[in-house]
Order: C-alpha cells, then sequence, then structure tokens
C-alpha cells in the first residue's frame, strides 16, 4: 500500500559551471500519510527548498517521481499549496482580496459574498478581523502578512499544503504566536503538510515525524524520527514531556554531527535511499532499550 | 511666521519671487519715447512708428486677459482664438500618443515576457528611439502625403518609446514570487498577465507613459511650426511672422501650462497603481 503521497527515486542535478554536473540529491525516497504533519529538517543547501519546489510543480526533477493520491504531480496546481518564506502577498491588493484572489481561483462559480464570507471566516481563524482585512500588506507586521499567506493557503483545502520556512524571517515572540495558530487550524482542518525548517524546536512542537536531511552535496534524507509527543500540544508543557529532550538531543546530534558524517556519499544505480525509521519512547517499556535508542548513546557519550 | 505650515511658507516665497521678477521684468523694458518728444528729424526717418520690443509683463497680462476672455473665436485661417489652437495641439497629441500606447504597451509586454525577444528587438530599438522626432518628418509627409497626419506620425514615434521600454522593463521585472502565487493558483497565461503582471508592472509602465506625453507636448510645437495651419505651435510661429512678440510670450506661457496640467495628469494615474511593498 503505497502512502498518500509518495516521493520515489527522487533525484536533482545542476550543471556545476564548469562543464560538470552536481548532484544536489539522489534517489530520495520518503512517504507522507494523509493529515500528517511531516517537517524536513537539514542544513542550507542539502537541497530541501528544491525538494518543496518539486513537490509544489515550480520544479521539475532530473529524475523521480512524486505521486499524490494516485496520480503523477505535474506542474503546479490548486491541490498543492504553498506558503512562502516571503509571504509571496500581491502587494497591491488588500489582505482580503489577496485571500480572495486564492479563493476565486478555486471557486470560480461561487459568488462574490460567498467568496469573501469564505476569505473572512479563514482571515479571523488567524486572528484577523475588522479593519485590519481591508489593509494593504505593506500596512501590516511580518507576522500578520504570514497570517494572511497561511489563511490564503488554509482557505484553499489543498490536498497537500507545503510550508517553506514561513517563520524564517519572523522573532521569536511572533513565531510562537502564529505556530500556535496554525496547530490551532491545523487541528480543525486535518490538512496534509509538509514544512522546511531549520528550528529544532518548531519541528518538534508541531510534527507527527521530521525528516532529517543529511549536507549536501549528494544530500539523502536520512531519518525519519517519529515524535512520540501525543496531541495537543502546548509549547510550555511539552518540554516537560519525557520524551521531549531525547527527541531533540537526537536530532541536535544529527544536525551537528552525523549529518556531516553522512553526507556526501555517492550511491549506486538503481538504490532507494529510504531514510530509517527512528522511534525514541521512554514512555513505553521496552526490553531492550539501548538497542532502540541508539541515539541517546551518542548524547550521553 | 511660525504659525505658518511648510506648504503656505512655500507658497508664499513662490508669490513673492513672482512678483520681484515681474516688478524687474517691467522695469527693465524701456519705455517707448512719446511722439511729441521727438525731433522734427526723428519724426521724419520713421521713429515715431511702434517699434517691435519684448513686451513688459503688464502687456502680456492684459494680451492674455484679451484672448482667454475669448479664447474660442475663430476670424479665419489666421485669426482663431488660442483655446482653438490649443484644442487641435492636443487633439494631435492624444491621437498619435493613444495610437502609440495600444502598440507599445501590449507589445512591451510580449518583449518582457521573453528573454530572447527582449534581446532581439532590443538592437532595434536602440537604434530608433534616439531619432529627433521631426527627422521622420520629410520621410512622414511623402510617404502619407498629409500634414495633418504626418503631424500625428511624428507624435506617434516619439511617444512609442519611453512606453515600450519601459512596459518591457516593468514587465521582466515582475518578481518570480508573484508569478509562482499565480502559478500555484492555476492561473492562466491570459488571467496571470492581467491580475499578476499588469498590476505589478503598471507603475513602471505608468512612469513611460508619463515621460511620454511630456515628449510629444514638446515635440508637437516644432511640429506644428513646420507643417502649419492650426495649433499652438503654428501659433507661436504665425505671431513671430506678425511680429506680435506679446502673443508670442503668452503662448510660450500656455505650452508651459499646458503640459504642466498634461503631466500632472499622469502623475495622478500613476499615484493610484502604485503600490508599497
Amino acid at each position: 500500500m503505497k502512502p498518500y503521497l509518495s516521493i520515489e527515486k527522487l533525484t536533482q542535478r545542476f550543471p556545476d559551471g564548469n562543464g560538470g554536473e552536481l548532484t544536489v540529491f539522489e534517489n530520495a525516497s520518503f512517504g507522507v500519510e494523509k493529515g500528517e504533519f511531516v517537517v524536513i529538517l537539514g542544513h542550507s543547501g542539502c537541497g530541501k527548498s528544491t525538494i518543496m519546489n518539486i513537490l509544489a510543480g515550480l520544479a521539475d526533477p532530473t529524475s523521480g517521481v512524486v505521486i499524490m493520491d494516485g496520480t503523477q504531480v505535474k506542474g503546479p496546481s490548486l491541490d498543492r499549496g504553498v506558503v512562502f518564506q516571503n509571504y509571496s502577498l500581491l502587494p497591491w491588493l488588500t489582505t482580503l482580496k489577496n485571500v480572495t484572489f486564492g479563493v476565486k481561483a478555486r471557486h470560480p462559480e461561487w459568488t462574490k459574498q460567498q467568496v469573501e464570507d469564505h476569505a473572512a471566516k479563514f482571515l479571523a481563524m488567524v486572528g484577523l478581523e475588522g479593519d485590519v482585512i481591508h489593509r494593504k500588506p505593506s500596512q501590516l507586521s511580518g507576522g500578520m502578512r504570514q497570517r494572511v499567506s497561511i489563511a490564503r493557503a488554509f482557505a484553499n483545502h489543498p490536498k497537500l499544503l507545503l510550508l517553506d520556512e514561513p517563520f524564517g524571517a519572523l522573532d521569536a515572540l511572533t513565531r510562537g504566536t502564529i505556530q500556535d495558530e496554525l496547530l490551532k487550524i491545523w487541528g480543525q482542518m486535518e490538512q496534509t503538510v509538509f514544512m522546511i525548517t531549520h528550528d529544532i524546536d518548531e519541528a518538534i512542537l508541531l510534527a507527527d515525524r521530521i525528516l532529517l536531511m543529511t549536507n549536501g552535496p549528494n544530500a539523502r534524507v536520512a531519518e525519519s524520527v517519529e515524535i512520540t509527543i501525543p496531541r495537543p500540544r502546548n509549547r510550555t508543557e511539552i518540554v516537560e514531556h519525557p520524551n521531549y529532550y531525547a527527541i531533540r538531543n537526537h536530532l541536535v546530534q544529527f544536525l551537528g554531527k552525523r549529518s556531516k558524517e553522512l553526507a556526501g556519499q555517492p550511491t549506486e544505480v538503481g538504490q532507494t535511499n529510504a531514510p530509517e525509521t527512528v522511534r525514541i519512547d521512554l514512555t513505553e517499556p521496552t526490553e531492550d532499550p539501548e538497542d532502540k535508542r541508539p541515539a541517546l548513546k551518542a548524547v550521553n557519550s | 511666521m511660525g504659525t505658518l505650515s511648510l506648504n503656505q511658507r512655500a507658497a508664499l516665497l513662490s508669490v513673492l519671487m513672482l512678483v520681484v521678477g515681474l516688478l524687474i521684468w517691467e522695469a527693465a523694458i524701456p519705455a517707448q519715447k512719446a511722439a511729441e518728444e521727438l525731433t522734427e528729424y526723428e519724426r521724419l526717418t520713421g521713429a515715431g512708428s511702434a517699434k517691435a520690443g519684448v513686451p513688459p509683463p503688464s502687456q502680456v497680462i492684459a494680451k492674455a486677459w484679451e484672448q482667454l476672455s475669448d479664447p474660442f473665436y475663430d476670424a479665419g485661417p489666421n485669426d482663431k482664438g488660442i483655446g482653438i489652437q490649443i484644442g487641435y495641439s492636443i487633439y494631435r497629441v492624444l491621437t498619435g500618443y493613444f495610437l502609440a500606447a495600444l502598440i507599445a504597451i501590449p507589445f512591451g509586454f510580449l518583449i518582457g515576457m521573453s528573454q530572447v525577444a527582449y534581446k532581439a528587438f532590443n538592437p532595434f530599438i536602440q537604434v530608433l528611439r534616439p531619432i529627433s522626432p521631426l527627422a521622420w518628418m520629410p520621410l512622414a509627409l511623402f510617404i502619407i502625403g498629409d500634414s495633418e497626419a504626418s503631424a500625428i506620425f511624428v507624435i506617434f514615434i516619439c511617444s512609442i518609446w519611453p512606453m515600450l521600454i519601459n512596459t518591457a522593463f516593468g514587465v521582466a521585472g515582475v518578481r518570480e514570487d508573484w508569478v509562482n502565487v499565480a502559478r500555484t493558483h492555476e492561473l492562466g497565461p491570459i488571467k496571470t498577465a492581467f491580475s499578476v503582471i499588469l498590476p505589478a508592472a503598471a507603475p513602471t509602465i505608468l512612469t513611460g507613459m508619463r515621460i511620454s506625453i511630456g515628449i510629444a507636448w514638446l515635440v508637437i510645437v516644432a511640429a506644428e511650426m513646420l507643417v502649419g495651419g492650426t495649433g499652438i505651435g503654428y501659433y507661436v510661429w504665425n505671431e513671430w511672422n506678425n511680429l506680435d512678440l506679446t502673443s508670442v510670450v503668452f503662448s510660450i506661457l500656455m505650452i508651459g501650462v499646458v503640459g504642466m496640467l498634461l503631466d500632472a495628469m499622469f502623475g495622478l494615474l500613476q499615484r493610484r497603481v502604485t503600490y508599497a511593498e
């Protein structure tokens, strides 16, 4: 049984400017289940954004396919909504019009009133109501702009929502608030989400599963770490969960050390680079914890 | 003084400069000697007839009052009101200008969308652009064979370049992110052009249109001096031939005022499409 979103043997190469080729990543394969929140973590240059662009249909891979809900992904589609890091709001439209822009594209048969009501509802879900929705993006703070962008994406009910470092340009406090709002709206919509981030705490708070990428070139998705912290999560409470620091240490260890050690190994032709599943759960008794938690050993040493 | 706003103080200064300037001008013009003061000899040699000279502002103001109180009179081919002359000029400018816009904006759009087209057309544009529009006049007169249409053609050819170049430049410079927004929303090429690229490039396009209308108004005066018949340019030249310098100075001022109004109109339009990022 294939997962809802299946990435199969994805390879991306670019000319390196000296007549040769640069392999960003090779034979990357992984899946995302319906309704799942998957976060991909890795250093800059490992090809996270390239994977995102391929999933969005804005770029084509050198080889490999992406299959969503039984059909191959080709070109951009309303089924795959994107929230860009720089918000990508149209500056000449008001906040409301930026959202209706998306809704109109999704539901061309709706009346103007239906479109506006729908858009206003989703803006309200991210905390934008009243006069604010008639302002231009330039009159909004960065956090508010990203809220608009999130509302625009959710209002379209895409089958897959792609978030490209959505909070990268925001200050820590604003980031926290919007993460909470994202969790809330995600909880209501049962939306499948694929997100890129640099922020480990953000990844643990939001994700069901974190994909870890090794450094580029020749990057690959090395591990798939399950986040064994029950929902609903709350930023102040998850840190007290016994699994929190175990998972966090594993991630820090990977990004700090192992992402480098595992990097730069070209793979053989036809090899499938499926990530190794890692499950860290201190709450359930296991027969041989040392075996199941290799990363913890590394942390303690 | 402290209670006046910045704008009020500037306006006051402007009025002051105007008054001082006019007074200096008035004082600098030597008065004609009255006929009684002339000697017999001077009267016999014709010194008594009025000499042509640069008119003082008081005369220009009197002329302006006379002309502007009845701007649309028509007393034959060589004696029409200033309103009629300006009307002809504006008609020619707008006809040539909008014909140019009709071609330059869609064409600039296409050039801006394709890098190949941009590079392919660039050498032609670069050669044609610096040609003085009046240099086209003989060719236009010969091919078109009609002075009226030739004047319009000259306006057309001079206003097409800034619009073409600015449209292409604006369209080519539309942020990739905005185009991606259109793509991820499955907008077709026509819809993308109108709902994303056009509004994004509008400020640059309007800048080109504003430069063009300014150039067109500069050129129409010279063109009408050549083709004659009607228009503000013809009026200036005709009054020069009549040695009526008061009318010449008055019409120079009118050219300035109309040019300013045209520019202000496009400035207003430009402000409406400008957005802050």
